[in-house]
């Protein structure tokens, strides 16, 4: 059963995160996925659950049914009015977005893009960084993969061992005997390792991953506003030009150039502003995302360690328990 | 690393540190990294689990430094040791040479010849221990295992290692011929080693004989199943001659049938196997024995068990090389994302976030290390699965062994009966039907004479069927004892490297999981 309940506060750090009253929460369950619908049109739902002291939200509790294509429009309507947020990705984010992406963040489909050192450099940190983590995230699979395929080889190889005992009979039946029980129990243990794996540690690299591609979304909400915001610029410095030169003809076009002029140069304020807007909201996601991936990653390799430390700690106590049963002491 | 056998205790091998042989199971980090060695994809060396592999050119014989008993052979069971002619024993230097005659085809009559070398318990009067150099080819243990087999019947012979149908020039290259050097060391070791045949003179004539092999090849290359006695061992003879002292004629009668020769009696002897096949006519011989046969039937069950374990433990072991490899990859991965991030850091907590890559790593690398050297280990214990699997292989041939000498016995009966009867009718027939008295008798003289012949044959006969009934018994029982002893060993061998190398693997994530344990919620 998937059941993840996070609870979020605000920004005060002093406060413990589970306050009931004084800082405002909000607690977000996912719980119960059905499969409704028949056929082609069959969908999951979820049941969402939510507690919270926020005077927006009607009432303390409250708990409705969501499906897939909700999420999406959700996270559609917050990519359209928080510009410069990172907004954390969906699972299983599609791939045809990714190239759109970097083509217009790489500036391959416009000419015009900005040009500051630290941006550029900031872009060449978010691609590679991509292509790290992807790599660690495969590996860590890969990973998951070997604990599944040992658990198994282990479980066969404690059948065969166990069946040439019941050949051999006496003590080295006894012993083959054993040695196959134990197989077969260590056997599961890799299982359970494996799906600890795959929870806790694969599952929030492919996170770090997706993280990463919001922020390159980000970067192309970045690069649109820059593009406005650049080409009103220079049709706002043509057309103060041309004004000027009709003013100096005392044109009767004169006029209606200054009120185009006017309404042009409040667009391309309006367009400066929002990105500008962008750049500091990115600054700030950056390094909020750069502490929050810490954070994240640090307990995911802290679950990582102790689940293998677990294991093999297991392991070893399984073996050396045999031992005596062999006659050995220890 | 060198290891030293135990002579006595349950384990093959200690582990040594300087602490000259502690109990591995209060030690297990002993098991920690001293001995790094690189698992090699020929055959294992017969040796105990924690010997270094040998070079190219040394022999497998360890060299020990201080041993309880001043043996220096390495071996899981030191009672057989104890009995064993030879110390040692040295496959190396591998030579390309001609033969004598010239060929027309470059590369053709070229063989490769190895330097074989081998020490001797029993010394000479001066108490110094005699060792032996030879030179051997390949085709001289062939003829070797021949006349083992030859003269063995009934025994569990060690299996020689395989010819190989391959052209010359892979015969030369380097790593066929290393295979093949490490394949024979192991094939001489275990006859040495073998309470009977290592005492034979064969394998006595092939280590120490000077010059070239003198032993013939054997003549008989027939079926094993359709031999008879083929050269009845001199141990029946009173003249007890080496070679060419057999009394003649009872070896002819005893000979089977190839071509060429009596293809009567071949019929004859195919008939009479057919017949026992099937169970049919009911010779004279007491058929197998009840114990018997239930003791192959348990044979065929274990072979059939040891096949299913051996590959078990071949996937098993490739398992633990996959995760050891994909561990290995993962903390690349890391060491690299670590060094990424460490190049222009802009915040603390991306530092904080490269160093925890690096930490992560290493512990990786090393775990995946661990897992690899507990690996390399754990397929040098198991491959004595493999090892008493192939040799099932010699428990059929000491099997038919005892199935072929039945059956000439049984022939041999077949034909004593047939004999007798025609002389009971010769006696009683007039002299009339061979025309003269004089005629019948000569008949009848040739006929007991040729009774007497095949008498003595099937009393020869008997005896060696009894003999190879009673080797088969002895090698059955000594292959459990030696086979439960190997496994026993294995075992414990087995767990006590896992469990060693789990608690190192455990203490390197423990460690990681201590350094990050800020990260947990606090519901650790």
């Amino acid at each position: 059963m998937i059941s993840t309940q996070r609870t979020f506060s605000g920004s005060s750090p002093s406060q413990s995160p589970r306050s009931p009253s004084g800082q405002p929460f909000l607690s977000v369950s996912v719980t119960d996925p059905v499969k409704l619908g028949n056929g082609v049109q069959a969908y999951i739902s979820y049941r969402v659950m939510s507690k919270t002291n926020m005077p927006e939200y009607q009432g303390q509790e409250k708990i409705v049914i969501r499906r897939y294509s909700d999420f999406v429009w959700l996270r559609d309507r917050l990519a359209d009015k928080f510009k410069g947020i990172f907004i954390p990705p969906l699972p299983e984010k599609s791939a045809d977005v990714q190239s759109k992406v970097s083509d217009v963040v790489l500036g391959k489909e416009k000419p015009v893009e900005e040009s500051s050192p630290e941006y550029e450099k900031l872009k060449h940190y978010i691609f590679e960084l991509e292509d790290h983590l992807a790599e660690a995230q495969k590996q860590a699979f890969r990973l998951v993969k070997r604990h599944r395929e040992l658990g198994q080889s282990l479980s066969d190889f404690g059948k065969a061992i166990k069946l040439l005992g019941a050949c051999e009979g006496e003590s080295l039946g006894k012993a083959f005997s054993e040695l196959g029980s134990k197989s077969e129990m260590m056997s599961i243990k890799l299982q359970k390792e494996a799906h600890n794996l795959l929870m806790n540690f694969e599952e929030p690299l492919k996170d770090y991953v997706r993280a990463v591609q919001s922020i390159k979304v980000t970067m192309t909400d970045r690069a649109n506003a820059f593009r406005q915001h650049y080409e009103l610029a220079e049709t706002i410095r043509l057309k103060e030009i041309n004004l000027d030169k009709l003013t100096l003809m005392r044109s009767d076009r004169a006029g209606e150039a200054e009120i185009e002029f006017r309404e042009l140069k409040a667009e391309s304020e309006e367009a400066t502003r929002r990105y500008e807007t962008i750049v500091k909201l990115m600054n700030e996601e950056l390094s909020r995302f750069q502490e929050q991936k810490t954070a994240e990653l640090g307990l995911a390799f802290h679950e990582f360690a102790k689940g293998q430390a677990k294991l093999s700690h297991d392991i070893a106590d399984a073996w050396r328990s045999l031992l005596p049963k062999l006659g050995v002491s220890s | 690393m060198e290891t030293l056998p135990l002579a006595d205790g349950p384990l093959a091998a200690v582990p040594v540190d300087g602490s000259g042989g502690g109990d591995p199971l209060l030690h297990p980090l002993q098991f920690d990294s001293s001995f790094s060695f690189s698992f090699s994809s020929s055959s294992p060396t017969r040796t105990s689990s924690f010997a270094e592999p040998p070079s190219n050119a040394k022999g497998v014989s360890l060299q020990a430094t201080e041993s309880p008993k001043g043996s220096i052979y390495p071996s899981p069971r030191p009672n057989s040791r104890e009995d064993s002619d030879y110390l040692k024993i040295t496959v190396s230097d591998p030579q390309k040479e001609s033969e004598s005659t010239v060929s027309l085809v470059p590369g053709a009559g070229t063989f490769v010849s190895y330097l074989i070398t081998s020490r001797t318990r029993a010394s000479d009067l001066s108490g110094s221990l005699q060792e032996f150099s030879v030179r051997r080819r390949f085709r001289d243990v062939v003829t070797l295992a021949d006349r083992i087999a030859e003269s063995y019947r009934g025994f569990v012979i060690p299996p020689r290692p395989d010819k190989s149908v391959v052209e010359s020039q892979v015969m030369q290259k380097q790593e066929f011929v290393e295979q093949r050097r490490s394949a024979l060391e192991k094939y001489l070791y275990k006859l040495a080693e073998h309470p009977v045949i290592g005492k034979s003179d064969e394998l006595r004539v092939f280590l120490q004989a000077a010059g070239k092999f003198p032993l013939p090849a054997t003549t008989d290359m027939a079926s094993r199943v359709l031999d008879g006695a083929v050269r009845l061992p001199k141990q029946f003879f009173s003249s007890g001659e080496a070679g060419s002292g057999y009394v003649a004629a009872p070896q002819d009668v005893v000979q089977p049938a190839k071509g060429g020769r009596d293809l009567l009696r071949m019929f004859k002897e195919l008939k009479q196997s057919v017949a026992n096949d099937w169970g049919g006519a009911k010779p004279s011989v007491v058929e197998e024995d009840k114990t018997f046969l239930e003791r192959k039937e348990r044979v065929l069950e274990l072979e059939q068990q040891l096949s299913t374990a051996s590959q078990q433990a071949e996937a098993l072991v490739k398992a633990q090389q996959d995760i050891s490899e994909t561990m290995g990859e993962l903390g690349l991965a890391f060491l690299k994302l670590g060094k990424f991030e460490s190049e222009e850091v802009v915040c603390d907590s991306q530092r904080i976030r490269a160093a925890d890559y690096k930490h992560l790593a290493t512990a990786a690398v090393r775990a995946s290390r661990a897992y690899r050297e507990s690996n390399s280990l754990a397929m040098k214990h198991l491959d004595k699965l493999h090892e008493y699997y192939g040799l099932m292989l010699a428990v059929h041939h000491a099997f038919s062994d005892r199935a072929s000498a039945l059956v000439t016995l049984q022939t041999l009966l077949s034909d004593l009966s047939s004999l007798r009867l025609r002389e009971e009718k010769l006696e009683a027939a007039s002299s009339k039907i061979f025309g003269s008295e004089r005629t019948r008798s000569r008949k009848l003289e040739e006929l007991k004479e040729t009774i007497i012949v095949t008498e003595d044959a099937k009393s020869i006969a008997f005896r060696e069927y009894e003999r190879i009934k009673e080797n088969n018994k002895s090698e059955l029982d000594r292959l459990d004892k030696e086979r439960h002893e190997d496994f026993i060993a294995m075992i414990k061998g087995y767990i006590v490297n896992q469990a060693g190398y789990a608690e190192k693997i455990a203490g390197i994530w423990t460690q990681v999981a201590g350094e990050t344990n800020r990260y947990a919620n606090g519901t650790d």
